[in-house]
C-alpha cells in the first residue's frame, strides 16, 4: 500500500486581528494517512475543523505546524512548507479538490467550466469538452444548460457542475467537501458510483459527508476530527 | 474553484529559472519613501498580483520593475532571450526600448496612454510588428486582423481609430497591441480600472484565457481583490511602500495573516 497522504501533527490557529487579536485555535495534532485506492471520511460536528483540515491539504489554508506530506510525482512534498509554485504544481498534477460551493468566472459556459482542468493540463479543447459532456450527462445536467454559465443554476445543479469539474482529471488524490449535501437521491447515487470508480482507479480520497448512509457507502475508514480539537 | 493556471507544456528548462528578479528594490522621492525593500522572483508563466490601496506604492513598484523609473536602492534583473539574467540598470537605453517593443507588454489603466488614438486599430496592432522588422503589408494586416478577432473586436472595425471605440473595446485593442509580438512578460496597471462591471468580467475572462494559452508571465497591479483572485497565481500585499504579506493568491485571500490584509479582505462588499 502506498501512502499518498501522510499528515503529522498539523495544526491551525486563526488570529483575528480585527477582533483585537483574538486567537481561534481550530485543530492541533492532526495525524493520519491515506493510501492509494481508499476513501477516508472526516467526521465530527460542524465547527470541528473538518473543512480547515481539507483546505490545509490543498494548500488553501496555511498550516501553522507539523507536516502535510503529499506524494507528488514520485517524491514526498511537505505542503506545510512548500513554495507557492510547488503548491500550484501539486494542484495541477496531484490533488483535485471539490469545494462546497462552485466559484466560477462570470460568463464562461458550464461545459468550459468543467473542461478547464483538462485544457490547462494540455488536453485539446474539443476532447476536453467531450469528456466534460460525458460527466455532465452522467450527473443529469440537461444538455440545453451546457452552454450557459452556471451562475444562474440551482444549488444542486451548481454542485454537480463542481463535482464534474473536480472529477474530470485523473489525479491521484481527490478531496471532497460535502459533495452530496444538496443533491437528490438519484444524484447522490451517481456521486457514490463516481467515487467508487475513482477508488478502483487507485485514487486516494478524503471526504467530508454528513449523511450517514453515504458515509457508510463510501468510507473505508472514518477519522473523528474531534480528537484533534485544539485546546481553547 | 475558478483559479488561473499556468500551461502544462511550458518548456521545463526555462520554467525553472526566474524571468525577472527584484532585489531590495526601493524608491525615495526626497524624504518620501514610495516603496522599499521589495524582493521577489517571477517565473515564466507566472502571474503576480500587487494589491494595496492607492498610495501604497504599487504603481511606483510597477514602474521600477518595468525600468521606467530608476530605483534609489536595489535592482531588477531580467532574463533576456539568450538566457542571460541582466541588471536592467546596466543595459543601454536602446536595448531597453527594444525590450519594451518586443519582449514586454505594458497595459495601462487608461487605454489612451497605450494606444495611438488617431490612427486605425489595424495600425495600432501592426505598429508593434513593424517595430520588430515585419514589412509585408498583407501579413501585418492579416495578423492584426486575427488579433482583433482574438480579443473579440469585429474585424469590420479594423480601419477605425480607437477614439471611435468604447472603453471596453479600447482596452481589448490595447491588449491585442501588446500581445501581437508574443511578449514573455506583460505589466498591467489596473487593467479593468475604468470599465463597467459587465465589461470587466468579459475582459478578465479574455485576459485569463490569453495568459494561460500563451504561457505569459504577468505582473498586475490592482486594488481589486477579485481581479487578483481571477488572474493571479501569487499575490503581494503592499502597505505604506512595503510588502507586508505574500503567497499563493487563494491562500492570502482565504487565510490572510496580517492585520492589514485581513482588513482588505473583510472590506469587500458583497454584490
Amino acid at each position: 500500500m502506498t501512502a499518498m497522504i501522510e499528515i503529522a501533527n498539523a495544526e491551525k490557529t486563526f488570529t483575528m486581528h480585527l477582533q483585537g487579536g483574538v486567537k481561534l485555535p481550530v485543530v492541533c495534532g492532526v495525524s493520519f494517512h491515506v493510501n492509494a485506492g481508499e476513501c477516508v471520511v472526516l467526521a465530527g460536528p460542524s465547527g470541528a475543523g473538518k473543512s480547515s483540515i481539507l483546505k490545509m491539504m490543498f494548500g488553501n489554508y496555511r498550516c501553522d505546524g507539523g507536516q502535510i506530506g503529499i506524494r507528488h510525482r514520485g517524491n514526498v512534498i511537505d505542503l506545510a512548507k512548500a513554495e507557492p509554485r510547488e503548491i500550484l504544481s501539486v494542484r495541477r498534477d496531484t490533488i483535485g479538490y471539490v469545494s462546497q460551493f462552485l466559484r466560477a468566472v462570470p460568463r464562461v459556459p458550464t461545459l468550459d467550466v468543467v473542461a478547464e482542468p483538462l485544457v490547462v493540463t494540455g488536453t485539446p479543447r474539443a476532447e476536453a469538452r467531450e469528456e466534460a459532456g460525458k460527466l455532465l450527462r452522467c450527473l443529469n445536467i440537461p444538455e440545453r444548460l451546457w452552454m450557459l454559465p452556471p451562475s444562474t443554476f440551482s444549488g444542486g445543479e451548481q454542485q454537480r457542475v463542481n463535482i464534474a469539474r473536480g472529477f474530470i482529471c485523473e489525479l491521484p488524490i481527490l478531496l471532497l467537501d460535502e459533495p452530496t449535501a444538496s443533491l437528490d437521491a438519484a444524484n447522490r447515487d451517481v456521486v457514490v458510483h463516481l467515487i467508487d470508480e475513482k477508488k478502483r482507479a487507485g485514487v486516494a480520497l478524503v471526504a467530508i459527508v454528513h449523511d450517514d448512509e453515504i458515509r457508510h457507502l463510501i468510507a473505508d475508514r472514518v477519522i473523528d476530527v474531534t480528537s484533534f480539537a485544539a485546546a481553547a | 474553484m475558478a483559479e488561473p493556471h499556468s500551461t502544462a507544456n511550458q518548456s521545463a528548462a526555462h520554467a525553472d529559472q526566474p524571468l525577472l528578479v527584484a532585489e531590495g528594490l526601493g524608491k525615495d522621492y526626497g524624504r518620501l519613501t514610495a516603496c522599499r525593500d521589495v524582493s521577489f522572483a517571477l517565473y515564466p508563466g507566472e502571474v503576480l498580483a500587487i494589491v494595496g490601496e492607492s498610495g501604497s506604492g504599487k504603481s511606483t513598484l510597477l514602474q521600477l520593475l518595468s525600468a521606467q523609473l530608476a530605483p534609489s536602492a536595489g535592482c531588477v534583473s531580467y532574463r533576456m532571450r539568450d538566457g542571460v539574467l541582466r541588471d536592467l540598470a546596466e543595459i543601454g537605453e536602446a536595448e531597453r526600448r527594444f525590450l519594451f517593443r518586443t519582449d514586454w507588454g505594458y497595459v495601462h489603466q487608461d487605454p489612451a496612454l497605450g494606444l495611438r488614438m488617431a490612427v486605425s486599430a489595424g495600425a495600432n496592432v501592426g505598429e508593434r510588428l513593424m517595430a520588430v522588422g515585419w514589412n509585408h503589408y498583407g501579413r501585418i494586416r492579416d495578423t492584426a486582423s486575427s488579433w482583433l478577432e482574438r480579443v473579440e473586436i469585429d474585424t469590420g472595425r479594423i480601419d477605425d481609430a480607437p477614439r471611435t471605440y468604447s472603453g471596453g473595446m479600447r482596452q481589448r485593442l490595447q491588449i491585442a497591441r501588446n500581445l501581437v509580438t508574443e511578449p514573455r512578460l506583460v505589466f498591467m496597471d489596473e487593467p479593468t480600472g475604468g470599465l463597467d462591471v459587465s465589461v470587466q468580467a468579459r475582459l478578465l475572462d479574455l485576459m485569463r484565457g490569453l495568459v494561460s494559452e500563451l504561457g505569459l508571465a504577468a505582473i498586475v497591479v490592482t486594488h481589486d481583490l477579485a481581479v487578483a483572485r481571477l488572474l493571479s497565481h501569487r499575490v503581494m500585499v503592499m502597505k505604506a511602500g512595503r510588502v507586508i504579506e505574500t503567497g499563493l493568491t487563494d491562500q492570502v485571500l482565504d487565510d490572510p495573516r496580517e492585520p492589514y490584509t485581513q482588513l482588505l479582505v473583510s472590506s469587500i462588499l458583497p454584490a
